[in-house]
């Protein structure tokens, strides 16, 4: 409603005072977001502003080392470059593994848009690492490409290469991981966009003149182009928080010391509460930051219908 | 605009089939297609007549048959190549594209310089009087306007061939009467090559200069709209020309070509349109306008029956009517003056304009109908 409608309404008032609330969307029915609120505050608005009001009660010991008094673990956080450099490590595998995740998703999901023989089955097996869990994940990744796996033994018996590939516990087991985790969610997004992109486009396309590769960037990318922004911040807010494989398959203490590595060892080793609460306030921050970027990316593509009506 | 748009003498379909998974959806078509000519391909949902459309545009590949240009094969030319305009349904414009682009897209694809592409789309925007919306995106016109964005982008183009998929079925009344004048003097003035696909046998009848009349498939009726209105071969196609009354009758007298029959609580004289012989099971098709209706009892003529009028409805210059005959059989009828609900009419059809079909649509080809022809 507009606010000129509302005040028209008020300076005529012939409704009464409950029905112009109903009509605002205040009511008895509101009642019913009681249990929800409840829920959210106790499961989330609580314990996050109780971790933010951590991060203003540093130890001691880091006020000492950095100073800065409330704002001592945030000083902490840039300063210390064994903290702060691990935005960068963190950066380095969620960027290109949600960029890879939506860019392999694309074909796939143009190929799989056709019906054909086996596409159900097909499509199962690419959905089901979503099932299995990252400790599972990591498992099958030691077992299959670790240094006495069946890949490296494998291409040593046929000669390819003498020394086996150190695929595993360093920065290309995590992203072997995070792709085979976070590839699933990648490509359902992508291919439900695709599918309500009306197909009489493309082939409205091709009547007039345009090949494949001119229907693909003309018409159909550009319909998808938001899909894709979005998908991709799905797929790195996933890679971003990433913890159990940057330990299981990664080179925890190196590589693939992530933030949420680094929040855990000052949670469970340091026993420092409001490092570790810092850290993970951090991590949202970047993660808000590359959220806003693509956001304003998006802002500038065309999100009406894709139905072909217009 | 100035056209090139008879790049060609003649397109032939020559047994043109297509089939969906062991289902026919398209049998045997054959049509030759003159330049400047406007076809419609005329049908219920389901009869083909979209699967031939596509078949032409190259969308779908054809299972049987070619199609012929001058002589020249292409259907294998992929549909990007074919040069052919085609407007759908759904419009199908380019929602993040504005009408000009729109217009424009088959021009850029075609990589005609710039100042050429802009000369073209205004001449396409003003065709289809478009040129204050041309900035606008296609989501914030109407549909009329929506449809007219799509034959501007099609015809820009001076395609050798225009395909329409029932292009007005998404319009409201008043406005599909304007389209169909609007696509009729685009035809004339461009002097295109149409072909119109649609299941209104009146757009087509107004539209078109040879209808083709499809179901399951198969070719019914070929023929301008004079031969389909007033000769139809099979009573489907008399259906669809508006022989609303289709009554099942016996044969009891054979004269040449004019028949007695009787049925249904009526017994009259017609025409036979198929052959048939005395005790045969025909199909007896009358238009609403040839039963005259006449208030009271019977008098004496020879081609005249009792019916109870029960429903009237007024359509403006006149009212149709539904009655019943003695035994329960409906039929409409049109009358000038309303007629009271219950009353007792008189009905009374010429016996030129009662025509009698075969009431199985054979699915036999032509030869083997002139064999049976010859058997009986």
């Amino acid at each position: 409603m507009t606010a000129t409608t509302v005040t028209s309404s008020r300076s005529k008032s012939s409704a009464s005072l409950s029905h112009r609330l109903a009509e605002r969307g205040v009511s008895a029915r509101l009642l019913l977001l009681a249990p929800a609120v409840v829920f959210g505050v106790a499961l989330f608005v609580y314990p996050f502003l109780y971790g933010l009001g951590l991060t203003f009660q540093p130890l001691p010991a880091t006020q000492d080392t950095f100073g800065g008094g409330l704002f001592a673990n945030y000083l902490a956080f840039f300063r210390d470059s064994f903290t702060f450099d691990s935005v960068w490590i963190t950066m380095r595998l969620a960027l290109p593994v949600a960029l890879f995740n939506v860019l392999i998703s694309i074909p796939i999901a143009f190929k799989l848009r056709n019906k054909f023989r086996g596409k159900r089955n097909l499509q199962a097996l690419l959905v089901l690492p979503i099932t299995l869990g990252t400790v599972l994940t990591a498992q099958g990744l030691l077992i299959f490409a670790g240094r006495q796996g069946w890949l490296n033994r494998f291409l040593i018996e046929i000669g390819l290469i003498d020394q086996p590939l150190q695929l595993v516990n360093n920065y290309w087991g995590v992203v072997f991981s995070l792709v085979i985790s976070g590839f699933p969610f990648a490509y359902l997004l992508i291919s439900s966009y695709l599918s309500g992109i009306d197909p009489s486009l493309e082939a409205a396309a091709k009547t007039l003149g345009a090949n494949w590769k001119q229907r693909f960037l003309r018409i159909t990318l550009p319909l998808l182009a938001p899909g894709l922004a979005t998908t991709f911040i799905l797929t790195f807010v996933l890679a971003f928080s990433v913890f159990p494989s940057a330990r299981l398959v990664g080179d925890a203490t190196g590589e693939t010391r992530v933030l949420a590595l680094m929040a855990y060892r000052s949670f469970a080793e340091q026993l420092d509460y409001a490092m570790a609460s810092t850290i993970a306030i951090m991590m949202g921050v970047v993660e808000l930051i590359v959220i806003a970027i693509v956001f304003l990316g998006r802002s500038f593509l065309y999100k009406g219908s894709t139905g072909g009506k217009g | 605009m100035s056209l090139s748009a008879s790049a060609f003498e003649s397109l032939q379909m020559k047994d043109v089939g297509r089939r969906f998974g062991g289902r026919d959806a398209l049998v045997d078509l054959n049509l030759t297609i003159r330049a400047g000519e406007f076809i419609a391909l005329l049908g219920p949902s389901g009869c083909g007549k979209s699967t031939a459309l596509n078949c032409l545009a190259g969308l779908i590949p054809l299972t049987n048959g070619e199609i012929l240009i001058d002589g020249k094969r292409i259907d294998l030319v992929p549909s990007e190549k074919r040069d052919f305009g085609m407007v759908f349904q759904n419009y199908a414009l380019f929602p993040h594209l504005t009408v000009q682009k729109n217009i424009a897209f088959g021009l850029q694809m075609r990589n005609l310089p710039k100042a050429e592409i802009a000369r073209r789309v205004a001449e396409g925007l003003d065709l289809v009087k478009l040129e204050e919306h041309a900035k606008k995106l296609p989501g914030q016109l109407s549909g009329g306007q929506q449809q007219r964005v799509a034959i501007a982008r099609a015809i820009v183009l001076e395609p050798r061939l225009v395909l329409m998929d029932e292009p007005l079925s998404n319009l409201d009344a008043k406005l599909r009467m304007e389209m169909r004048a609007e696509i009729r003097r685009l035809h004339q003035s461009l002097g295109l090559t149409t072909v119109y696909v649609t299941h209104d046998q009146e757009e087509a009848l107004s539209l078109a200069d040879r209808l083709v009349v499809l179901r399951e498939g198969r070719v019914q009726q070929i023929g301008t709209p004079e031969e389909l209105h007033n000769n139809p071969v099979n009573w489907h196609v008399a259906d669809f020309m508006g022989y609303r009354n289709l009554i099942d009758v016996e044969v009891e007298s054979v004269d040449e070509r004019l028949a007695r029959v009787a049925g249904a609580g009526l017994s009259v004289d017609a025409t036979l349109v198929q052959p048939a012989v005395t005790g045969d099971t025909v199909r007896l098709a009358i238009r609403p306008t040839d039963l005259v209706v006449a208030s009271g009892p019977s008098t004496d003529g020879r081609n005249t029956f009792d019916a109870l009028v029960n429903l009237v409805e007024y359509h403006g210059r006149e009212f149709s009517v539904a009655v019943t005959t003695t035994s329960g059989q409906n039929l409409f009828v049109q009358a000038e003056v309303a007629p009271v609900i219950g009353e007792k009419v008189t009905l009374s059809v010429d016996p030129a304009r009662a025509l009698l079909y075969h009431s199985e649509l054979d699915e036999m080809s032509s030869e083997q109908r002139e064999l049976a022809e010859v058997r009986r």
